[in-house]
């Protein structure tokens, strides 16, 4: 009965926590500026179960989708099992599944293979980034301290839930045996283990039981760490990809406050709607145009933030930055959030990167006045940025680093006006020439002249 | 090795049809030719659009372009961030469009394509947009070009560079590969191609301003695995950065009158010179695909 009060204080406590962080993410979010993303239930739906459930994206790089299909399966098979240990703690039952029969037999070898391929993969995964020489896409200015350490904890987490798993399961299994009592499922894994255990039942109990807690408290633990680390997107990812622009890729959002104004000049009967206005009537601020800060970016970019698992599969297929510019698409979602994190609700564990000489970054100083256009973003790497939609398409979880690009490329030339020159000479040609070079618009149909063609006796025939 | 050769037959001088014009005679075209600014006004994509007309001619299409009318659609303005410019431009655009009562539009730049099509509706701007690829890949599926008569390319080693605006941007990679298949040439697939494929380092405005400092120009870095697919230098290849989509090495193969094929002005600058960076100008070309479908079919003067 203790076991039983300890666990659902425990249940409560975790539940709570992780409620409690959840909506400071939800909270950082909505400090973005709207974005109607309603409607296309079928499409979104679709995408979802493709991307995010399907991850249709990862099969581009067949290694790395095999070793990540391994811990994503055993993460939802095994968490069949954490079912029934909420519901053993709570009931106090043991093994209450076993009502499936041969159903529990196939649950619980499944869940061991499985457990098993997992520690495999993570071993893999650690080796990747871990080496002299890691996947290149896992190296980085951005990818050091904090990040770095994150990975492999997650890695490391991983490791001790399934040895738990697994001590767990030997020891009732042996207690079993030595007790001649027939343990309900099958364990291909555990049955190989039992040689290793003692045989002494006093212990085989204390070792089940150890297990057991040290499986669901980790769990717990894990849980209340998600907000704090990139391993969030195991939640998010499925948000993120059911906001996911449905427009071609290409499409740029359209600035609708500049649209009044054009509109405006172009015709003066157009009526501009009325500025918005606060609940108590009197007019907001005009938002800027383009983002300076967090703020400044649709709700959609910093959800995008909070989904990153900073793989870098954008970086790695980044034109400007695999031809060494500044520029890293990864780096600007890492930033965001920690930026939104840094201004608005921190996580428990909160240690934003910190840039210097590497990354052409002046120290910053003042942490709260350090905007994420300058204080963190460059505009050297901004401005590296070729549009191509390299960063879009590659990632697994649909984040569009190329939105906040331009979002901030935006605040520079409009609010600023600190585009480097030669942007600010075809500015100025396409305003007085129609074109963003320095020819004369009287010229524009000098290519028709003296045009001829070879006329064909048989182009009757073939059309 | 250029694709000029002139056919057996008459030269016959063309008359660009100008809207103003069809318009004054209550007339209206069939498709709008949007030229854009590169193929108005630079050397080497003017032969482009010259290229383009022939094809518009010989089939006999009743078309129009919009002349001294036509401004910049303001796509590497909004690229830079320059919403404001981009509006204007688009809004003065629409108007001229609207004003004629255009309905349907052809262009050989991408970023004509992206911008009208995509970006022009919230404008006010709705039309059926074409890129020249998806218009030749009709023509020749319709009959209407046979790719017969003109410059032979059977046997010479092509690969097509794929455009951002028109592939990720757009998702259209099949029409330009179906157009230069008809040319029953040899076809070779660069590694990073399709949606995958490199940007040549020219978009988002990087056309107009210096690059930042790095370790190279992305067009090199392009134009170098260009290189390496059509002449089969697989060891080049081995260490390329990005996802690969095609996974098969090469086979080794003489350089001498291959064909870099683009269907894009700003690929095409960057790619010819990338060209003359690697000093292959004298044995590799870069054409667009509206050049080698003309001159294939014979109708060059």
């Amino acid at each position: 009965m203790l076991e039983q009060i300890i666990f659902f204080l425990l249940l409560v406590a975790a539940s709570g926590l992780f409620v409690w962080q959840i909506r400071k993410i939800r909270a950082n979010i909505f400090v973005g500026r709207p974005r109607d993303m309603s409607g296309n239930a079928a499409e979104r739906f679709k995408k979802t179960v493709l991307v995010a459930f399907g991850q249709q994206k990862m099969f581009k790089r067949l290694t790395p989708a095999l070793l990540h299909l391994i811990v994503y399966v055993g993460f939802i098979v095994i968490n069949v099992e954490v079912l029934e240990i909420v519901v053993d703690g709570l009931t106090g039952t043991h093994r209450f599944l076993r009502f499936l029969g041969p159903g529990y037999d196939v649950l619980m070898a499944t869940n061991e293979i499985l457990g098993a391929l997992v520690i495999l993969a993570v071993v893999a995964f650690w080796w990747r980034r871990n080496r002299t020489q890691p996947v290149r896409r896992l190296t980085g200015v951005e990818l050091r301290a904090w990040p770095k350490l994150d990975a492999n904890i997650i890695l490391y987490v991983e490791v001790v839930l399934m040895a738990a798993l697994f001590t767990m399961n030997t020891a009732d299994l042996k207690l079993h045996q030595v007790s001649g009592e027939t343990m309900p499922g099958t364990f291909p894994i555990s049955s190989l283990l039992v040689g290793l255990f003692p045989s002494d039942a006093g212990t085989l109990h204390v070792l089940e039981r150890v297990g057991w807690w040290a499986h669901i408290i980790g769990i717990f633990l894990f849980l209340n760490y998600l907000p704090s680390s990139k391993h969030f997107h195991i939640i998010i990812t499925f948000p993120n990809v059911w906001f996911s622009r449905l427009v071609p890729q290409g499409q740029f959002s359209n600035v609708e406050s500049i649209t009044h104004e054009v509109k405006a000049m172009m015709d003066p009967s157009y009526v501009v709607p009325p500025p918005a206005v606060g609940p108590d009537g009197s007019a907001l601020a005009p938002t800027s145009f383009g983002a300076k800060d967090v703020e400044d970016l649709p709700w959609t970019s910093l959800m995008n933030a909070y989904s990153c698992t900073e793989c870098g599969r954008c970086t790695s297929v980044c034109p400007a930055n695999l031809t060494g510019k500044l520029l890293s698409p990864r780096k600007i979602i890492m930033d965001t959030r920690d930026r939104v994190e840094e201004k608005y609700e921190s996580p428990l564990i909160f240690r934003p990167n910190m840039y210097g000489a590497e990354a052409k970054h002046e120290p910053v100083t003042d942490l709260a006045n350090a905007t994420l256009l300058r204080g963190k973003v460059t505009p050297e790497e901004l401005w590296a940025c070729t549009t191509c939609n390299a960063c879009v398409e590659s990632c697994p979880v649909n984040i569009n680093p190329l939105e906040s690009i331009i979002e901030m490329r935006r605040f520079l030339v409009l609010e600023e006006s600190a585009a480097p020159n030669s942007l600010n000479v075809m500015f100025s040609n396409i305003e007085n020439n129609g074109a963003p070079w320095a020819f004369s618009p009287s010229d524009r149909f000098n290519w028709a002249d003296d045009l001829f063609a070879t006329e064909k006796q048989q182009a009757a025939t073939v059309a | 090795m250029s694709p000029t050769t002139p056919a057996a037959g008459e030269k016959r001088q063309i008359n660009v049809p100008v809207m103003a014009d069809l318009a004054a005679r209550n007339e209206s075209p069939e498709i709008l030719f949007w030229v854009g600014c590169a193929g108005a006004f630079d050397d080497r994509y003017k032969r482009v659009t010259r290229a383009f007309v022939r094809i518009l001619e010989h089939v006999g299409t009743k078309y129009a372009v919009l002349g001294l009318e036509e401004s910049c659609t303001g796509d590497p303005a909004k690229r830079a961030g320059n919403e404001f410019l981009f509006q204007m431009q688009a809004m003065q655009n629409i108007t001229t469009l609207n004003g004629y009562g255009i309905k349907k539009i052809v262009t050989a730049c991408p970023h004509c394509f992206n911008t009208i099509k995509n970006e022009y509706p919230a404008l006010g701007g709705d039309y059926e947009v074409i890129h020249h690829s998806t218009y030749l890949q009709q023509l020749i599926n319709e009959g209407k070009v046979g790719v017969t008569g003109g410059e032979s390319f059977k046997g010479r080693r092509i690969t097509f560079h794929d455009p951002c605006y028109l592939g990720r941007a757009n998702n259209i990679y099949e029409a330009p590969r179906d157009v230069l298949a008809a040319l029953d040439a040899d076809l070779v697939e660069m590694k990073r191609s399709r949606a995958n494929g490199l940007c040549c380092g020219a978009g988002g405005a990087q056309m107009w301003k210096e690059p930042e400092p790095g370790k190279k120009d992305i067009n090199v870095e392009r134009t170098q695995e260009a290189l390496a697919t059509l002449s089969g230098a697989a060891e080049a290849l081995a260490n390329l950065g990005g996802v690969e989509t095609e996974k098969s090495a090469p086979s080794r193969h003489d350089l001498e009158s291959s064909i870099i094929a683009v269907s894009c002005p700003f690929c095409m600058t960057m790619m010819s010179d990338g060209v003359k960076h690697e000093e292959q100008e004298s044995r590799v070309q870069v054409f667009d695909i509206a050049e080698l479908v003309a001159s294939a079919e014979g109708i060059n003067a």
